[in-house]
Order: structure tokens, then sequence, then C-alpha cells
């Protein structure tokens, strides 16, 4: 397939059938291969969104400089945008992320102001927020609230799924900002009764929950619950062990956060199976393994890799 | 058998520093008033006059309890229930 450039041949990625991992003919399950994106996540679909947004809107004239709470994909999207249109790209990341992260954002030219690992994403919002304030000149995109990232799901990637997989039952994403399970979950619902919407959201170790106080928590302003039928909080051993059978049985080398929705998918065939329901239920491999190799996910035993991931932030 | 009631960090001033604490009733309010009168404090910092607090999440053996029929949610005996403060999590 040809493209006029790199930016224009984003989106449209493949979905594959999970032969292996579906429990009946009737029962299937399917991924959307994200990691086919350019710069091998979901986020190159939002990011792309959120910047032609702000240039429409005038906030981005050339020179300027980007700012984005980030502790991965996202940053790893915009930074390439970023370098291709003409603009600085600030990251702030907290400190428990993986090298590899790093490493891309500064090849693709971006700074990364660190936040404590404490607080995990919530730190690193709050410290964007500041130094927005701060420094007025910089355009924060926020991809947490910022109705283009949704909406960058409502216009592509819903209606490819759509489009390749008519009977479909369910559609399984992780919940980070919400903006792929809002975004998918609105165009669905609106063309297929009784769709399923289903998020399934990391569940880390204590560290990541160490807030002061329960005043401190953060829900992403682009969620809303009314979009979902139903809400999985999913370990990091169930999301590795899903991870490596996606590995095993698949063929599939995804990152970690694809393993915790294979966990849900998994959960929601089991039911349709047991109910004696057909089902087509499509989940989201939202990246691939390679950032997250440093982690030490696919060396060892389960164990010894859950061990290793303790306090990481694995989606 | 009980119900089994896991504790975020932040919240255990309210069980003695206990990680998960045992509980009975046949919803989730039930369960969390029978709770207050062992751990008093506790219920208020998951439940206002709305329902459960906006940056509170409840899980029913891993489902959210808000798709379940919030503090209506049936609950029985060898059911886990897990608190945990809402946060922006990992690497968006």
């Amino acid at each position: 397939m040809r493209y006029d450039s790199l930016l224009d041949s984003a989106g449209r990625t493949p979905l594959v059938g999970l032969p292996a991992l579906s429990p009946a003919p009737d029962v299937r399950l399917w991924a959307k291969l994200e990691e086919r994106n350019p710069t091998g996540s979901v986020k190159d679909r939002a990011a792309l969104f959120m910047v032609d947004k702000a240039e429409k809107d005038g906030l981005l004239a050339p020179g300027a400089t980007l700012l984005e709470p980030t502790s991965g994909n996202t940053g790893i999207s915009l930074a390439m945008v970023a370098r291709l249109r003409g603009y600085a790209m600030i990251c702030v990341m907290p400190e428990n992320t993986s090298a590899e992260r790093r490493q891309l954002l500064e090849m693709y030219g971006a700074s990364i102001i660190s936040s404590p690992a404490a607080g995990g994403s919530n730190e690193a919002v709050r410290v964007a927020r500041r130094l927005a304030e701060q420094n007025p000149d910089w355009v924060m995109l926020y991809q947490y609230g910022n109705e283009a990232n949704a909406r960058a799901h409502y216009e592509t990637t819903g209606p490819e799924l759509l489009a390749d997989l008519p009977e479909i039952t369910a559609f399984v994403a992780g919940l980070g900002t919400s903006g792929t399970i809002m975004g998918v979950g609105r165009f669905l619902r609106e063309r297929v009764p009784g769709v399923q919407i289903v998020a399934a959201e990391p569940r880390y170790g204590e560290l990541v929950y160490g807030l002061r106080n329960m005043d401190e928590g953060f829900v992403p302003e682009l969620y809303d619950s009314s979009v979902l039928t139903s809400r999985i909080s999913v370990t990091s051993s169930d999301a590795l062990r899903r991870t490596r059978e996606l590995l095993d049985l698949e063929g599939i080398f995804a990152g970690i956060s694809s393993g915790c929705a294979l966990h849900a998918a998994l959960a929601l065939a089991a039911k349709a199976r047991s109910a004696g329901e057909r089902a087509d239920i499509a989940l989201v491999v939202a990246d691939g393994g390679w950032k997250y190799l440093s982690t030490g996910a696919y060396a060892g035993t389960l164990a010894e890799a859950e061990a290793r991931l303790e306090g990481q932030l694995w989606a | 058998m009980a119900i089994e009631v896991r504790i975020p960090t932040i919240l255990r001033t309210y069980t003695g520093g206990a990680k998960s604490v045992e509980g009975s009733g046949a919803t989730l309010a039930d369960l969390l008033a029978d709770l207050e009168s062992r751990h008093g404090g506790l219920q208020g910092r998951l439940v206002d006059d709305a329902g459960l607090r906006r940056f509170v999440n409840v899980y029913l053996n891993d489902e959210d309890v808000r798709f379940l029929g919030g503090l209506s949610a049936p609950v029985k005996d060898g059911d886990t229930v897990t608190v945990l403060p809402a946060v922006a999590g990992g690497t968006r």
C-alpha cells in the first residue's frame, strides 16, 4: 500500500483472528493490531488528531512548544509528529517508566521532565499542569481531556472495526485516558444494538496508588461511564500471563496492556460460551512488546517476571 | 465463610493497618455498614450522600460495582471486594 508520507499511513490496521485462544467456532476473539502504526502504538491516531485540531484552532505556530504528561506511547507519537511539523516537545513522565521509552523520546528530539514515581501518572499530570501555568506560551494538548483523542477513535478505529467485523458483539480495550474506549464505544453503540463495551483496567502494585489522600484521585475528563457496559480490573500477574499466551499461542509479540485486554476478553468469551451464545469479541493490541523488554516481562518464569514488574507502570 | 474486603494503603488507618478485612451483608451497602461497626470512619471515606465517592473505585470479584448496581450490587459469602483510589495509572 502506498502513502504520501508516514503520517498518512496511520490507522487502517489489520484485525486478525485469534483461533487458538477462541474457545469455540462461534465464540471468536479478534485482535486489532495497533502496533502497525507509524511509531508502533495506537496513540499515533490520537496524537495526529490532537495536533491537527490545535493547528486548525490556531494554537500552534511554527516553533511552538508542546507539553504533555505522558509515560510513553502518547509522548512518542507526539514527539514524532512535532518533529515533522517543526514543534518542540516536552514530556513529563514518572521516573518509574522503562528505559526504551526515554530513549525513543530523546531520539525524536523530545525533552523529558521526570515526575516522582509515587503517584504514577497522577503526579505527572499535576507537574505538567503546574508547568503549563508557569509557561503560558507552551501548548498542552492534554490527552486526558482532549475531545480529539476520543474523536480519533470515533472517526477511524470504530469504523475500521465495524467494516472488518460487522458481526461484532463486544469490544475490549485497556483503560488509560479512556480515549480509545470512549470513541470506539460511542461509534459502535450507535450502530450495533446490544454491543458490549468493556474497559480492561490495569491494577498496579501499591506504590502507584500511594496517594496522600483520596481527594487526590484522578478520573480523566474524557471518561463517561455511560459508554461502557462493564469495567474489569486486571492484575499484573493475569496481564503478564495473557501477554505470554498471545505470543505462545498466536505469535503476537504485544505489550503488557494487550494481555490486560485479552484477560477481560477471555472472561467475556467464557461467559458467552457457558450461556450458549455466539460472540465476536474485538480487543485492542495497543503496542508491541519491544518497549517492555527491559522490564523482564518476557524472561524467566511468570513469578519472576511479576516480581520484576512490581512498582513499574506497565500499561 | 465471609466476604473479603481489600483495603488500599491510604485507608488502612481505619483497619489497624490490615490489608484486608472480612464482613457480611446481602448488598455492598450492607457490607459497608457491617464494616463500619468494626472500622469506624471507613464508610464515610467511601460513600457520600450521592453514593460511592468520585475517586473511589470498588470492584466485586474484579468487576467495577458501578456496572453491577453500585451500592445495591448483591454480594455473597466467598466474594472478594477490592477498594482502590481512582488514579491516572500508567503509560499514556
